[in-house]
């Protein structure tokens, strides 16, 4: 499995063609406390860079891109009950949701760890 | 500052004597805490008596009839009364003292206007009466239109949009109808980072898709980023001049040229004229549409104290294509109203109605009986007024927070803030809750989006010299202290009826009905 990062906060969890996607611990910090989540339905076909997600915080509605394109399998749905996982748990049990990839050529545009920490580090 | 009024009342004397002992009420002189209504009156009381009625109801509604009982609190009329009174004995209201939330213009609002919609030629028709019994009614809307059309320099007017969201709806659905006359079929809207809410959530009702145009370092909208994204699929762009930052956007001009060649139109969200009403005509800067909040701008109230009303100012290009109904002045002096049975002679394009009659009367006649009580030369000292007391709060904070753009030259109508310079663990929230312990409302936090822990003062033209040195006392108090790392500043408010609410917990389980 390797984890992947966008320069819009998403991380990317590959396994095989599936990938699990969420956004990244700093930018729930940024977001502050997350009051809602919406999800996308599976079955959504989605192109890199679509905003399938919204994530509601006491400050600001945010969408969530896609960090590649392929097809939704599953959403998070503890997220209805508890959105608080998105803080506490940004980037394990807050993910958002899984899809199946349709072009894994598109990772390669992505951001590894080290290179997404240095970019959080500039801003 | 507490030098006032010395033999005056004090809020500590409630509770400054150990000596007094606690009320056999609860409350504290006049100052009441509040049940809940479910938790006043009696159950099967009611405030009022209804007739029996001697009609079977309905077979049809039969199914509909209700059979349990309502379960509504019962109130006499004078318990309801009082009930409601005391809460707002509570609130904060700009009868009261400033109210600098940044976008959103809150100006007092001068009685004058009160009496005029008062009036009962005014306040007490019906939208169906015939035109010929209210031509005072319909002359005032004419010449409001007219004075709107005036100070931005457009085409026409689009009287009835009900709100400044409803107001760019209609602009868009103008420039769909442009573009569906003109056999195109462009499908994007270009917004910039730092818009209102409302303007990407228009688009996107409207039917279009939303692309973001970047801001310049110096927060204003990047001309070079925007002709890039023009092109054929480029219906418009929506842009707020003064923008969110609370700076004026330059090369305006610049953009509605690089648009229009492009193929596409301009929207303006007009939310901030009230920075240059009288010194700048939108028309001249080449847009296409732009509402105007009279609620804002023109000082009839808002923030639940009344209904918006946001008329749209239409160009030549876009004006055939504006809402019924609409009012003609006659040359014998006569106000007519232009509806659907005239319409295919006489405004063939519009595109439709935005609500079923004329628009706000009542704040028609407050927004006009502003303007003609300021009169040309009066408005354009609201806008000086506006932009020299939004400085004057800037330039007497900034040694204490921080001005994002500071640099970018003088603000407009609204003074911007950052959270950067707070000690460790201390926020935006904690400097508004601070404010409420002051006295004052709070300013706009966390909007505009691009900018960190943002706090938008908008002080308005109304407020004095010595109201703004208050103000600015307090403010500076407040960031010393979330500077200094003063842990009590992160529970304020103290001395408010309610301390600090858990809003995330207000937001995520929210408690909507009674629970008793």
């Amino acid at each position: 499995m390797t984890r992947y990062y966008t320069k819009d906060h998403e991380w990317i969890e590959v396994d095989g063609d599936t990938g699990t996607v969420g956004i990244t611990d700093y930018a729930q910090g940024q977001l502050g406390d997350i009051t809602f989540v919406e999800l996308p339905d599976t079955g959504a076909a989605l192109a890199k860079g679509d905003a399938p997600c919204v994530v509601d915080s006491v400050k600001a509605a945010s969408d969530v891109y896609s960090p590649v394109s392929g097809t939704v399998t599953e959403s998070n749905h503890a997220l209805a009950d508890e959105p608080e996982l998105v803080n506490t748990q940004a980037e394990s049990g807050g993910w958002l949701f899984r899809l199946t990839l349709s072009d894994a050529g598109e990772l390669g545009g992505l951001m590894d760890r080290a290179a997404y920490d240095a970019f959080v580090g500039g801003l | 500052m507490n030098a006032v009024n010395q033999a005056g009342w004090r809020p500590e004397m409630g509770q400054a004597n150990a000596a007094t002992r606690a009320t056999s009420s609860g409350d504290r002189a006049l100052m009441l805490e509040e049940a809940l209504i479910f938790e006043l009156g009696q159950p099967g009381t009611c405030g009022v008596d209804f007739g029996e009625t001697d009609l079977p109801p309905l077979d049809s509604l039969a199914p509909f009839l209700r059979r349990d009982p309502l379960d509504l609190p019962g109130l006499s009329e004078p318990e309801a009364v009082r009930h409601y009174t005391r809460l707002s004995r509570q609130n904060y209201a700009i009868d009261l003292g400033p109210f600098p939330l940044g976008s959103c213009t809150m100006k007092h609002n001068p009685r004058l206007n009160e009496k005029v919609a008062r009036m009962a030629g005014f306040a007490d028709l019906h939208p169906l009466q015939p035109v010929s019994t209210v031509q005072g009614a319909l002359g005032a809307i004419n010449q409001l239109a007219h004075w709107l059309i005036e100070l931005t320099g457009m085409h026409g007017v689009a009287m009835s949009p009900k709100a400044g969201a409803h107001g760019e709806l209609c602009g868009l659905l103008c420039i769909k109808a442009a573009l569906e006359a003109r056999g195109e079929a462009r499908t994007t809207i270009l917004v910039p980072e730092s818009a209102h809410g409302t303007n990407p959530a228009t688009a996107a009702f409207a039917g279009f898709a939303v692309e973001s145009i970047p801001a310049t370092c110096e927060g204003r909208v990047d001309l070079a980023a925007l002709t890039a994204k023009l092109g054929p699929h480029v219906a418009g762009v929506m842009i707020t001049n003064p923008n969110t930052c609370g700076l004026f956007e330059r090369d305006m001009k610049a953009i509605s040229d690089a648009v229009h060649a492009a193929g596409g139109y301009v929207y303006c969200d007009g939310a901030n004229f009230n920075a240059v009403v009288g010194k700048v005509r939108p028309g001249d800067l080449g847009i296409d549409a732009m509402h105007i909040n009279l609620h804002k701008t023109f000082s009839t109230p808002h923030g639940g104290g009344g209904p918006g009303s946001g008329p749209v100012v239409l160009s030549a290009a876009l004006s055939p294509f504006g809402p019924l109904p609409f009012t003609v002045r006659e040359a014998d002096g006569s106000v007519r109203l232009v509806e659907e049975e005239q319409a295919a002679h006489e405004h063939p394009q519009g595109f439709g109605r935005m609500a079923a009659f004329h628009g706000q009367m009542g704040m028609f006649t407050r927004a006009l009986a502003y303007i003609l009580s300021h009169g040309a030369d009066g408005l354009q000292q609201v806008a000086e007024d506006a932009v020299l007391n939004a400085n004057y709060v800037l330039c007497s904070l900034d040694d204490v927070l921080d001005a994002p753009f500071g640099a970018s030259g003088p603000c407009m109508h609204e003074a911007l803030f950052s959270d950067t310079g707070l000690a460790e663990g201390f926020s935006t929230l904690d400097i508004a809750k601070g404010l409420i312990d002051e006295g004052f409302h709070p300013m706009t936090v966390y909007f505009p989006l691009v900018v960190h822990g943002a706090m938008l003062v908008e002080p308005t033209e109304t407020e004095s010299k010595a109201g703004l040195d208050r103000f600015i006392a307090s403010l500076r108090s407040l960031a010393e202290r979330a500077r200094a790392g003063d842990e009590a500043l992160k529970s304020a408010p103290h001395f408010a009826p309610r301390r600090r609410l858990d809003e995330t917990m207000a937001a995520r389980k929210p408690v909507l009905v009674w629970q008793g």
